[in-house]
């Protein structure tokens, strides 16, 4: 095991051995959820920088939440903040933000690879909260516990994914995570969203275009977020994608019992995924967001309790 | 007075491979033989180096006018003679465009004035390079432009590249395209590929070049003018080219150095100095022009050496502009990657830097590339063994935007010999 | 760090015979241990605990609750323990609401993870009354904390660890002394 994490950059780099050690790491996490009293002093005099260059609401929230239960401060910006709309660069950003003396930061950004980039610019730990179209680390690990817990094991599960996964950083780390764990892979979708290049993103990727078939046999269905901002490409009819792409109740039935449905939020009723399977005792949707709130306090305290290195 | 002594000659034009010595007087060669003596010249010793005829440059931007915190043509021409090159040919996207003969003749008169080797302007096919109407070709060909580009740009349009190739054939200069279909490349970053999906960044796809190649090789067969294609970077395109050339159409082509180097598998953790147009490719592609350029369809060596500031590059990968440094890593990673390892010879490698550019640019230019009497005396002496490592702090640009600092070489440039002087010498 | 065995300060019968001693006081100065539950503090703890409940109920006494604390969350010297910290989950079956809790560990130093355990005690409810039982009294205090039931007080030096071994964790049953060595 490595001696403590100092940036969590992706999934890509994390071996299944630590993969597991953080989701073990954020059970004690999701008991002290059910405490009366559910803030705790194990941070205290740490501050949190959240730097949110791309919007986001559910994921700030997360964060924010599990800094203050672990006792620690936040310092909070926003991308409507005017210092970014005045053309101040990222570096110059996150540098004025460091000399504010945070103990991390946790980023999310329009641009793959910007935390990356700012990782080599500052001493204090970097955590990914989701870059560009390249990964969202936190949500993986947040599904992954999600799994384990509905289906008891990671082990070569077989995860279908329906939706926009060339734009899906969800999508992305997901396969890096199960992947390690011999998940076998069917993503569907319109073939523009599902190229073929995704099969090299580990092994036993399959791509199917029939919903219906996409379904047999599936262990865990996620559904993706739609895009709508990319149905203006010339891709698809927001008619034609719920005709052949949304998750309805008649196709789950075409899916095992015991599958799990799970959506990385926020959810578009009635576009990606009827309300009644949205709602039903498949969805793990509210699972996820609890426990995205364990992951993230497991992490942070991994990340932040760890003395610097000399 | 200039007496290169001691040397090993190797000479394309003349298939000459010997150990010879070259005097040189009043910017011309004076005699190639064996033995000269000449009491009242300075001596250069050559033992143990190579001496070529004087590279030259097919393409690089120098920044000026315009964007002189960049580069400048004094900074741009240092590097390029640490660099072995005796004549660089600059891009015409400065700031103004190089669209008229004043901007021409500024250019070559501040190179006259303080430039270390020689600079041969690129001039723009239209005006701003915006695509719309022809440039002043005709003046610019009068005040010095060897050739026209509208790079950093494709030409915009057939039609357009058709009428400028016309009106070139009349004037007998070269058109450069910088080949690629802005349609499939639009927001793109880096090439399309089981990379690019896995960084989550905007790929380019290879036929975004290759479309653009196959426009231009059917203008040039139907125009029946000279078509050089920039900086090409994949096997479609490089497929193009040689059948092209297999049916007598006048097509050419130059590969850089990072292209038959890299792939787009070392591009390391979004580092923005592997960020350029054309991006780099597959492994494939890589082989691919390797094996173009010893067998023949690869025409030459060019650089397109871009210099950025660090703060222009120390940005999001997306964000930041495309381009890297060039001049001075150019002939060792030749060495390296081609000649080493047995991919091409000696003599080839040369030719890809001297004789090659030379026929593109037109026979007047090649006519005078050889190490023969009465040729123009510019040549370029390198080592092949001496082993060194290459530092972007000591680089003579102004800016530092490379992916090679610290990589290690074996033989780089000695001396570079412009017009009988010494430019530069380690 | 390299250490030396300087005595052995317990048997395995000696810790079994203190145990028992343990047990019995219990039940007697909590006047029949009636609303008493268990604590046992990660690691060692916990099984100390769990033979406590087991000799009281083997004597005739009530079944007490037994509940597992894990401290890591509470310290305050995080970043001097590891470089990589291990929470697991602590599990207390039962309401801490007026309680008798009896925190149970192997050996009582400095007093700061029985400051943590309290801590910990007072997220989860407001028991009534906490008392200290341990195996080992080392003294060298730097809280004001006192244990009301111990197994055996030992002076030690500042250099000097008592390492407990039991079989649930360690495979084998005996206190010692050890001393650092340069």
């Amino acid at each position: 095991m490595n001696p403590g994490f100092h940036d969590l950059l992706g999934i890509e780099p994390l071996t299944a051995p630590e993969i597991a050690f953080l989701l073990d790491q954020s059970q004690p996490f999701q008991e002290i959820q059910r405490h009366p009293l559910k803030k705790l002093a194990t941070l205290r005099g740490k501050t949190v920088c959240l730097a949110f260059f791309e919007n986001s609401t559910r994921t700030r929230i997360s964060f924010t939440t599990a800094a203050s239960r672990l006792g620690a401060d936040t310092m909070n910006l926003q991308a409507e903040s005017s210092s970014l709309k005045k053309g101040e660069s990222l570096l110059d950003t996150v540098r004025t933000l460091d000399a504010m003396k945070p103990d991390c930061i946790v980023m999310r950004h329009a641009s793959s690879g910007a935390p990356h980039f700012v990782a080599r610019h500052l001493e204090i730990p970097v955590i990914n909260a989701g870059d560009g179209t390249h990964e969202h680390p936190t949500q993986a690990l947040l599904d992954a516990l999600t799994i384990r817990d509905r289906r008891g094991s990671l082990e070569n599960l077989r995860i279908t994914m329906i939706g926009d996964i060339l734009h899906s950083r969800v999508a992305r780390s997901n396969i890096h995570l199960l992947g390690r764990f011999g998940a076998h892979f069917t993503l569907c979708g319109p073939p523009q969203w599902v190229p073929r290049e995704l099969e090299t993103l580990a092994p036993n990727v399959r791509r199917v275009f029939a919903i219906e078939e996409a379904l047999k046999d599936a262990d865990v269905v996620m559904v993706l977020r739609v895009q709508t901002e990319r149905l203006h490409e010339p891709a698809l009819s927001v008619e034609d994608y719920i005709l052949l792409y949304q998750l309805t109740p008649e196709r789950m039935k075409l899916a095992p019992p015991q599958a799990i449905v799970m959506h990385p939020g926020p959810m578009i009723r009635g576009l990606e995924i009827d309300p009644a399977v949205a709602d039903g005792p498949q969805s793990c949707v509210l699972e996820q967001v609890t426990n995205g709130l364990a992951v993230r306090m497991a992490l942070l305290f991994q990340v932040m309790s760890i003395a610097p290195p000399s | 007075m200039l007496l290169i002594k001691n040397g090993r000659v190797i000479d394309p034009a003349s298939r000459t491979d010997a150990q010879l010595d070259v005097l040189l007087e009043g910017g011309t060669i004076r005699d190639v033989a064996a033995g000269i003596v000449a009491r009242d010249a300075a001596v250069f010793d050559a033992t143990g180096l190579i001496v070529a005829p004087g590279f030259i440059d097919l393409h690089c931007h120098l920044r000026e006018p315009g964007e002189e915190f960049k580069e400048t043509i004094e900074s741009g021409t240092r590097a390029a003679a640490r660099g072995g090159f005796t004549a660089v040919c600059c891009m015409p996207n400065t700031k103004p465009v190089n669209d008229n003969a004043a901007v021409t003749r500024s250019i070559v008169e501040r190179a006259a004035a303080v430039g270390s080797v020689r600079v041969w302007p690129i001039g723009a096919v239209t005006l701003g390079s915006k695509g719309e109407a022809l440039a002043e070709i005709a003046a610019m060909r009068r005040a010095g432009i060897v050739a026209v580009s509208d790079d950093g740009r494709p030409v915009a349009t057939a039609k357009l590249l058709r009428s400028a190739m016309e009106f070139c054939r009349e004037l007998q200069l070269t058109v450069i395209d910088h080949c690629e279909d802005t349609s499939l490349s639009a927001g793109g970053v880096m090439r399309e590929g089981p990379t690019s999906i896995r960084m989550g960044l905007h790929g380019i796809p290879a036929c975004a070049e290759s479309l653009a190649v196959a426009r231009g090789v059917q203008i040039a067969e139907l125009t029946g003018w000279k078509f050089h294609v920039a900086h090409l970077s994949c096997r479609e395109s490089l497929d193009l080219v040689r059948r092209a050339k297999q049916k007598g159409v006048p097509v050419s082509c130059e590969v850089t150095p990072h292209h038959f180097t890299l792939t787009d598998e070392h591009i390391r953790e979004y580092d923005t100095h592997f960020k350029m147009n054309p991006p780099l490719a597959s492994r494939e592609d890589r082989d691919a022009l390797i094996e173009g350029l010893a067998e023949g369809t690869v025409d030459c060596i060019a650089t397109d050496h871009a210099p950025h500031d660090a703060a222009s590059k120390q940005v999001e990968f997306d964000k930041a502009p495309f381009g890297i440094t060039g001049f001075e890593t150019a002939l060792p990673l030749a060495l390296r990657e081609l000649v080493h390892p047995g991919r091409i010879s000696l003599m080839r490698m040369i030719e890809l830097f001297t004789t090659g550019p030379a026929r593109v640019l037109g026979p007047h230019v090649e006519q005078s590339r050889r190490i023969a009497k009465g040729c123009v005396a510019d040549l370029t002496l390198f080592s092949t063994d001496r082993d060194w490592t290459f530092r972007a702090a000591d680089s003579a640009s102004k800016s530092k935007n490379t992916p090679f600092d610290g990589e290690k070489f074996r033989g780089g440039p000695a001396a570079t010999i412009v017009g009988g002087e010494i430019a530069w010498k380690a | 760090m390299k250490v030396v065995e300087k005595s052995q300060l317990m048997s395995a019968t000696e810790i079994d015979r203190t145990l028992h001693r343990l047990a019995s006081e219990i039940v007697e100065r909590t006047g029949g241990a009636k609303d008493v539950a268990f604590v046992g503090i990660r690691r060692r703890g916990v099984p100390i605990s769990q033979r406590l409940a087991a000799a009281v109920a083997a004597s005739g006494g009530p079944k007490i609750p037994v509940g597992i604390l894990d401290i890591t969350l509470y310290r305050d010297d995080l970043s001097t323990v590891a470089p990589q910290p291990v929470v697991q989950s602590s599990d207390i079956p039962f309401d801490v609401d007026g309680r008798v809790i009896i925190l149970v560990d192997d050996v009582l130093y400095t007093g700061r993870t029985i400051r943590a355990a309290m801590n910990g005690l007072f997220d989860l409810g407001r028991p009534r009354r906490i008392q200290l039982c341990v195996l080992i009294d080392r003294g060298h205090r730097e809280l004001p904390i006192e244990a009301s039931f111990v197994g055996r007080n030992v002076q030690t030096t500042d250099t000097e660890i008592i390492e407990v071994r039991l079989n649930e964790i360690d495979h084998e049953e005996r206190v010692m002394l050890v001393d650092r060595v340069a």
